[in-house]
């Protein structure tokens, strides 16, 4: 990850209280994610539809005349009622549900979820999400109506263009990237987590160490780097690819200054990798922690971030 | 020497067996090994209530759900000081939100929110905008005041207010027979159902559209109502100068009382969204704003509820009653929704506040 991608995570991330006193980071979801998720909804919508005509057609019904009987009837009054469920009921059922999200969110990983007022998270209400659906009406069906005058000439299309762009350039024009329904309900979308928990990597070297310790680091071969190495280094160990290692077992050999190790780099780097975390998460316990290796050991035990 | 230890983590597997604590060199792998079986089990109550499997759950699991939350979320605030494992904290950072959006998600289903809405929740929302519903009504009476007025003064204006298509026959000049042939009453309820249909979708889209255009700060919303009844005081000058009103005012009524009471509370829903928006008064806009929102949903879901009722007045009574069934099925009605909002849910603020 470089630079600009961890800035640009950054700028994506907020933070709520929950009531227990926890802080917890958020990521907003991106405008491209959420623009996926409308698409992917409204295929499923369109699909459904052409299910249904399907169905009606197979099971014989023509729309155009069925005024004159009772069941025809009753079928018309329920493809009506159908239609408005769709187009309404849709996303508010959904996103009512235990993921607050639709269908199209889930697949992109997306979910809908309370905007926090001031700084304590909040529950995500049922009104909430009415409203942040009911906009949907001037966001996307009131312009299709101003086009649909294209044929006819006028200019009425362009008048719906504008009304479309303006509304779906919206989430561009303020930081939390809120469509106007999630400035009216209070909400915001935002990444839905999901992540297993990994193996510890110091556990299997921990067994192997106190049994016959292969590598015993000083003070002063641990004390050049930091945390931001640390976690370097265990996504390396983690990704395990050979090419890798090498190199950041070269690297590391050379800032400290060692020979050892070249031909069974896995096992130097877990050893280092247990035996930095400990220097470092030894410091944690008493306030001092250094974020990496060009920074000092800050004693003032406040909270990196 | 041993073969690396590292494993995909990605492999479907059972848990992995408990590694001993004695054998972790680090403090921090230790308090994890004494936690995991725990965050564990609370990962596996959230996927299922992520899934809805709400009823595959024992009890057990939902009495521990927050208890096990709470502990999860003790243990992230530790680990943040203590820990330097990344997957660790990543995977509690994860776990610890997933557990708040269930713990604090929405608390009931779908059908009891429903109940509790129709029981008070709807007519405290109504009452909650009583000055918004008095704004959308003075926008109202002056559309159908300027209405009246137009036309009165000069016929042209009938043609610009009322559109062809909804005139049907009801224009000026139009003799006294002909206009009261299009109050008359229907021979058979044929193709009725689906005309009520048509109406609701029609009416409600309609409803929805001017409440959301309250976004901006609620004078379309204004400008809608005013038009709108604009076109009904021009119908009701037209029936009027050829003696018609009472009986006019009879058709009208029966889905009426329902229709433009729908009407009104959607465009007061408009009009409150608008209002806090442009004054939010102590709290940002962007908070007032959000807070009428919600408040204005709620209304705007029981306008949703009276438009059916309206649409099967509207093609039911109205086309096949008489004039006094007509005037007393639509007095009816407006006392029904008169009543629901002014006395409905009065003692109970029992937490779903609107």
């Amino acid at each position: 990850m470089n630079a600009a991608d961890r800035a640009h995570d950054a700028r994506r991330r907020r933070r709520l209280v929950t009531p227990e006193g926890v802080p917890l980071d958020i990521v907003l979801a991106t405008r491209g994610a959420r623009l996926m998720a409308l698409v992917l909804d409204y295929t499923i919508i369109f699909f459904s539809m052409i299910l249904v005509f399907v169905v009606l057609l197979v099971t014989g019904v023509n729309l155009d005349a069925i005024e004159d009987n009772g069941v025809g009837e009753f079928l018309f009054v329920l493809f009506i009622v159908l239609m408005f469920l769709l187009f309404n009921g849709y996303f508010i059922a959904f996103e009512m549900g235990p993921r607050g999200a639709t269908l199209g969110k889930r697949m992109v990983g997306i979910r809908v979820a309370a905007r926090p007022q001031g700084q304590s998270g909040e529950r995500l209400t049922a009104e909430a999400i009415i409203a942040r659906n009911l906009l949907r009406q001037i966001e996307i069906f009131l312009p299709l109506t101003f086009f649909q005058s294209i044929g006819a000439g006028g200019s009425a299309w362009i008048a719906g263009s504008l009304w479309f762009a303006v509304f779906m350039l919206f989430p561009f024009f303020n930081k939390d990237a809120l469509r106007a329904g999630d400035v009216v309900a209070g909400t915001w979308v935002v990444e839905a987590p999901r992540r297993k928990l990994a193996e510890a990597l110091s556990l299997g070297q921990a067994q192997a160490t106190s049994a016959e310790p292969a590598y015993r680091f000083g003070d002063e071969e641990l004390s050049v780097y930091g945390e931001y190495e640390l976690q370097s280094l265990e996504r390396v160990l983690r990704d395990g690819d050979d090419k890798t290692l090498a190199a950041v077992h070269e690297a590391i050999v050379r800032k400290i200054g060692w020979q050892a190790g070249s031909g069974d780099e896995r096992e130097f780097l877990e050893a280092f990798y247990t035996a930095l975390r400990a220097r470092l998460e030894g410091g944690m316990r008493f306030g001092q922690r250094k974020a990496d290796k060009f920074s000092e050991v800050d004693r003032s035990g406040t909270r990196l971030r | 020497m041993k073969a690396p230890s590292i494993r995909n983590p990605f492999a479907a597997k059972p848990l992995p067996e408990q590694p001993d604590i004695e054998a972790a060199a680090l403090r921090s792998d230790r308090f994890r090994i004494e936690r995991e079986g725990d965050w564990r089990r609370l990962e596996q109550i959230v996927r299922r209530l992520e899934r809805g499997a709400f009823g595959r759950l024992s009890d057990e699991d939902i009495a521990d759900l927050p208890v096990l939350y709470r502990q999860a979320a003790s243990s992230l605030a530790v680990a943040r000081e203590t820990s330097l494992d990344a997957a660790t904290l990543r995977f509690l950072e994860d776990l610890v939100q997933r557990a708040w959006y269930q713990v604090y998600g929405p608390r009931s289903g779908m059908f009891r929110w429903l109940a509790r809405f129709l029981r008070g929740g709807w007519s405290r929302a109504v009452r909650a905008i009583w000055l918004d519903i008095v704004i959308a009504f003075a926008a109202m009476a002056a559309g159908i005041a300027a209405g009246w007025l137009l036309v009165a003064r000069n016929v042209d204006w009938y043609y610009a207010l009322v559109p062809g298509a909804m005139a049907s026959g009801r224009v000026p000049g139009a003799s006294r027979a002909e206009l009261a042939q299009t109050l008359a009453i229907e021979s058979s309820s044929n193709g009725l159902s689906g005309f009520a249909a048509y109406l609701f979708y029609n009416n409600a889209t309609v409803c929805i559209l001017v409440f959301a255009l309250g976004f901006a700060f609620g004078v379309p919303t204004v400008l809608m109502l005013i038009y709108n009844m604009a076109m009904l005081g021009a119908m009701a000058w037209l029936f009027n100068s050829v003696g018609l009103l009472p009986e006019f005012m009879a058709w009208l009524c029966v889905h009426g009382t329902t229709e433009f009471t729908a009407i009104l509370l959607s465009g007061a829903a408009g009009v409150h969204v608008g209002r806090n928006m442009a004054f939010p008064g102590d709290s940002s806009i962007l908070g007032a704003t959000a807070q009428a929102g919600r408040r204005a949903a709620l209304v705007m879901l029981g306008c949703v509820i009276m438009l059916v009722f309206a649409a099967v007045l509207e093609a039911f009574p109205r086309q096949l009653a008489g004039f006094e069934a007509r005037l007393i099925i639509g007095i009816f009605m407006g006392l029904v929704w008169l009543s629901l909002f002014v006395l409905v849910g009065r003692k109970s603020a029992d937490g779903d506040a609107a």
